[in-house]
């Protein structure tokens, strides 16, 4: 409770609740499950039925779900039960957690960083032992970036493999649930037990459940890893290119080929994110409109005031910032110039993968341009806080699976990811190359517990 | 393209969000600096790309014809700001 | 065919004007649940009692597409002799309004499920056809109610996501009548396929009618004005009167038409400005990302096809060539396809033309008088053919046979039986007949003499006479043929 209170991680803590369900395993206990047992906070962006979900907002400060998210459901499924909901950015924009209505997280790297976003209180409850294991969800670097703000480990699977249904949705075309554990193998348990077809998603990738932590295999000798020159960017600090050295290195010891590749449309994904992302949060948001769920505005004399002084009241500036963003490349005149060029763009940049891994079995990237910051840092400048997810966004734009490793440490002690990207659907085989890193590493991530 | 803000007042109306005159000037600054960073697309020539429309590469999947969802009323109302047994309930529309 | 003129135009003092008049048809599709959701589609449902998570676009719900509905729209496109897309796209419509859950509508844009086509209409003046620019699949909005609160408005979702589809038509129309019969012609086709039930009391046919007026031989569209969802044929009829002379008489003031969306008041009889609308008008629309591009193989259009039924067009072609029918007479009883049912089991047992004067007059009158519709009709077919075949026969006349369809009416008996039993048969006897004509001459010997005597006007007393004294039952014909021949005799 303590650690709760500096560290605001929880928004609704189920703990009564996870007493009684471990009771009952206690009484009963089932080993033959992924999860057998294991009590999990997840982020509060996925829909739990009976317990207030809020994506972060205070137009959602009142919402009691009477329905399950399918992701949810299936780690309960496979004998997890909820230990409450984790704190982030308000309807997951954000790289700090900075803009949740419910306050910011701290990272328990050290206090007054801030523990990435938009899943930071995923990554900071995990990387303070306050969740086994955690899920977040990535529409940009939402669970990467946070993960190796944290020196924990974060995968955004393949667009599909996880069911969006029941999740609140940020970007409909980019998010996608996925794991956040302190190793490659709780990782590979916890894709295992989250993924999976859903007929409630049309978006859901039907195919045969796939056994990531039964086939988990360290032997990645052989394999082709493309290094894209493109992801050395201006003003890097010289740590994370160090680091991304000695990613190179540990692969070629395990016996890796190293390859130079170009993915020559990489500087445009972050410009094009930032149309199509806020163009489908536009609209997936229109529905927060004080009519059927959530908060509604006392103030106006009509429909159309409550609804302007509902979302204006409800809405933090971050969200109202990007809504207006999104209904502006949307609009008439400008729709061609923004929104159908960025989707071109959008194709560009997935040519450019799809090219690379005729070639290539991942990629290596750093996960971050940089460590983790402090807080109010970067509040300011709205820009500055979206070149953090440089790296991650590309994966979403493109829909493929990407993994970030904590790999190390800048001076200041803070840890710093790399990640690895890989071909649609061949999660294995990433998390096979970070299980073998991870074995090779030595990285460990050093936490004191100065908050207890 | 820069927005004044006449159009940021536009823009918000559309999206029913209510900006005051303090709000709008940080906000027209804000969104300007954010479309000068996305307008870098404008540099790249697209005329001969076609636009992404699915990620997947599959036909969208259907259900059949079925009932087997409704009837849920009282937990469709349960949520609400305001209600009565049958209706959710808002402001008068002022047409 | 007619020699009649088409003559709609409006006659202002500057000149005569043409009605330009282009129509979005929303019908409702028939399928038992939603377009996206698993919900039912039944009229009459307790308030927000047919509403799922989705259709209310509860946070994190996803709409998944019903099959039925892509098939019934395929169905109609092709009823239509449209060109079905293989590739569409849905779209999403945004704004904001209190019976939108979602804040937009799923509705297809830039990639409709089908293309362009064509209707034809049976005008006085001939066949007209009217291009269809494009059918969609998109959903109906939920239901506001105004009037049970005077500060607040209510909210049913029952309607939220049901299927529509939109049919636009290019501006082919002319006039109130050709509006008449195009809807009516939608409505029929939707009918035969069983895509639309056409019920517009229930709402599942509404339009938005588009309407621009030019100087007679103007080859330009004037500006164009739309005059949302009305959902009667006769307001729609009566708004574009009121509208295409409201525009005719801004012209001749030497003023502009300004492009907007109109509202008709079906009190006041008049269309007026929705301002309110008008921010609405950028909707911002963009594929919907939560699915994907929708793919229809050739092969169920080909399906599709091959499982249509017989189209009313082609009916009526059959009833004129195989049944010898006007092509009037053919329009009328292909207009349901229940009638042409009914009418094609009729002549399958009787005389085709007589079943056709016989169920246009007598049995349409007494549908329309009860109120019902033909498949509640109180005389099966079966028996309507008996009846039909009797008066061909001369087994009764046409006098009797109106007595005997009436009693059918009442009792449901067989035509056959009451002829029987109440002892209706014809008298069609020659002998008998002479046998009661001479006893009729003979009583009226003084006007035998007259009728001798050049005044030929009698003849119809003496049939009088015989009618009366057979109880109405004698054969016309031949009490004719007898009485010539005697009294000339």
């Amino acid at each position: 409770m303590k650690a709760q209170k500096k560290l605001n991680t929880f928004v609704t803590t189920t703990f009564e609740q996870a007493l009684k369900k471990a009771k009952q395993f206690d009484s009963k206990p089932n080993f033959n499950q992924l999860l057998p047992g294991i009590p999990l906070a997840v982020k509060d962006l996925f829909c739990t039925d009976g317990i207030k979900t809020t994506a972060g907002s205070n137009i959602l400060n009142n919402f009691v779900p009477s329905y399950e998210s399918t992701v949810t459901k299936n780690l309960w499924n496979n004998g997890a039960f909820l230990l409450g909901k984790l704190n982030c950015d308000e309807f997951a924009m954000g790289s700090s957690n900075e803009t949740s209505y419910y306050g910011n997280v701290i990272n328990p790297i050290g206090d007054k960083l801030v523990p990435g976003g938009s899943s930071g209180g995923s990554s900071s409850a995990l990387a303070a032992d306050l969740t086994p294991a955690t899920i977040g969800t990535d529409t940009g670097g939402s669970i990467r970036q946070p993960a190796s703000f944290t020196g924990t480990v974060g995968l955004k699977p393949t667009y599909g493999l996880c069911s969006r249904w029941g999740i609140v949705a940020f970007a409909s075309s980019l998010d996608q649930a996925g794991p956040m554990t302190k190793n490659i193998t709780d990782c590979a348990i916890m894709l295992e037990a989250m993924s999976g077809f859903d007929e409630k998603d049309s978006t859901s990738i039907n195919r045969k459940k796939e056994l990531y932590s039964r086939n988990l295999n360290d032997n990645i000798k052989g394999l082709k890893i493309g290094i894209p020159k493109e992801y050395r960017v201006d003003k890097m600090p010289k740590e994370i290119d160090e680091l991304w050295e000695k990613g190179k290195k540990i692969l070629k010891n395990l016996g890796v080929q190293l390859i130079d590749i170009s993915l020559p449309h990489t500087k445009y994904a972050l410009p094009t994110y930032y149309i199509v992302a806020p163009a489908e949060a536009s609209s997936n948001l229109a529905r927060y409109d004080g009519v059927r769920y959530g908060y509604r505005s006392q103030k106006g004399k009509d429909l159309i005031e409550m609804y302007e002084n509902t979302r204006s009241e409800g809405f933090g500036d971050e969200v109202k910032r990007r809504i207006l963003i999104g209904t502006y490349v949307l609009s008439s005149g400008y729709y061609d110039a923004y929104y159908l060029k960025a989707q071109k763009v959008r194709q560009l940049i997935k040519k450019d993968f799809d090219e690379n891994f005729s070639k290539v079995d991942a990629i290596l990237t750093p996960s971050t341009p940089s460590s983790a910051f402090k807080i109010g840092e970067k509040t300011n400048d709205p820009v500055s806080m979206y070149l953090n997810d440089i790296f991650t966004v590309p994966a979403n734009l493109a829909g493929l699976p990407a993994l970030s490793l904590p790999a190390g440490s800048d001076k200041k002690g803070y840890p710093l990811g790399l990640q690895l990207i890989g071909k649609s659907l061949d999660e294995q085989k990433i998390l096979n190359i970070g299980y073998a890193f991870e074995k090779n590493c030595g990285f460990k991530n050093e936490i004191k517990k100065w908050w207890l | 393209m820069s927005l004044d803000k006449e159009k940021i007042k536009h823009i918000a109306k559309l999206a029913r969000i209510s900006v005051d005159e303090a709000n709008v000037e940080s906000l027209t600054k804000d969104l300007n600096s954010i479309f000068k960073f996305i307008e870098q697309l404008e540099e790249l020539n697209t005329d001969k790309v076609e636009p992404l429309s699915s990620l997947l590469n599959q036909s969208l999947r259907s259900r059949k014809d079925q009932i087997n969802d409704g009837g849920i009323r009282e937990k469709i109302l349960k949520n609400s700001p305001k209600e009565n047994e049958e209706f959710f309930v808002v402001p008068k529309v002022v047409e | 065919m007619s020699t009649e003129k088409f003559n709609y135009f409006i006659n202002g003092e500057k000149g005569k004007y043409e009605v330009i008049i282009g129509l979005e048809v929303h019908a409702q599709v028939l399928s038992s649940s939603k377009l996206f959701s698993g919900s039912s589609t039944k009229f009459g449902a307790k308030p927000n009692n047919q509403v799922s998570l989705i259709d209310s676009a509860f946070p994190g719900m996803l709409p998944v597409i019903n099959e039925e509905c892509v098939k019934q729209a395929v169905r109609t496109g092709l009823g239509l002799n449209a060109k079905i897309n293989n590739f569409s796209v849905f779209d999403r419509k945004n704004y904001f309004y209190a019976d939108l859950p979602q804040g937009y509508q799923i509705s297809q844009y830039k990639n409709p499920i089908v293309g362009e086509g064509k209707v034809f209409l049976d005008m006085p003046y001939g066949s007209k056809e009217i291009g269809i620019e494009r059918l969609h699949l998109e959903q109906d909005a939920g239901k506001s109610i105004h009037d049970m609160d005077p500060s607040n408005t209510y909210v049913d979702l029952n309607r939220s996501g049901i299927a529509l589809m939109e049919i636009v038509s290019k501006p082919d129309l002319r006039s109130p009548d050709e509006v008449n019969a195009y809807i009516k012609k939608l409505r029929t086709i939707m009918r035969y396929l069983g895509t639309c039930d056409g019920n517009m009391q229930e709402g599942s046919l509404r339009a938005d009618v588009n309407v621009s007026v030019r100087k007679l031989g103007d080859k330009k569209f004037g500006t164009r004005c739309e005059i949302k969802n009305v959902n009667s044929i006769k307001f729609m009829q009566m708004a574009i009167e009121y509208e295409a002379s409201r525009q005719v008489e801004v012209l001749e003031e030497g003023k502009r038409i300004d492009q907007e969306t109109r509202l008709f008041d079906t009190k006041k009889n008049e269309t007026r400005s929705m301002r309110s609308k008008e921010d609405a008008h950028d909707y911002r629309y963009f594929p919907d990302p939560d699915l994907l591009p929708l793919k229809i193989e050739q092969k169920l259009v080909d399906d599709l096809k091959k499982s249509l039924p017989e189209l009313p067009d082609n009916k009526k072609e059959r009833f004129i060539k195989d049944y010898g029918l006007t092509s009037y007479e053919a329009n009328v009883l292909v207009s349901e396809k229940e009638i042409s049912d009914y009418y094609e089991e009729v002549a399958k047992l009787s005389d085709k033309k007589l079943a056709a004067t016989w169920m246009m007059g007598d049995l349409f009158a007494m549908l329309n008088d009860k109120g019902f519709n033909i498949t509640k009709s109180p005389i099966s077919a079966k028996h309507f053919a008996e009846l039909v075949k009797s008066i061909k026969s001369g087994e009764i006349s046409g006098r009797i046979a109106k007595e005997v369809f009436e009693i059918m009416v009442e009792s449901g008996d067989n035509p056959k039986k009451i002829i029987e039993s109440k002892g209706m048969k014809q008298q069609s006897d020659p002998k008998e007949l002479e046998k009661m004509i001479n006893e009729i001459l003979t009583k009226n010997k003084d006007k035998v003499d007259q009728y001798k005597a050049g005044k030929e006007k009698l003849f119809g007393f003496f049939v009088g006479q015989v009618m009366k004294l057979s109880g109405g039952k004698a054969n016309p014909q031949l009490t004719n043929e007898i009485l010539k021949k005697l009294l000339k005799g």
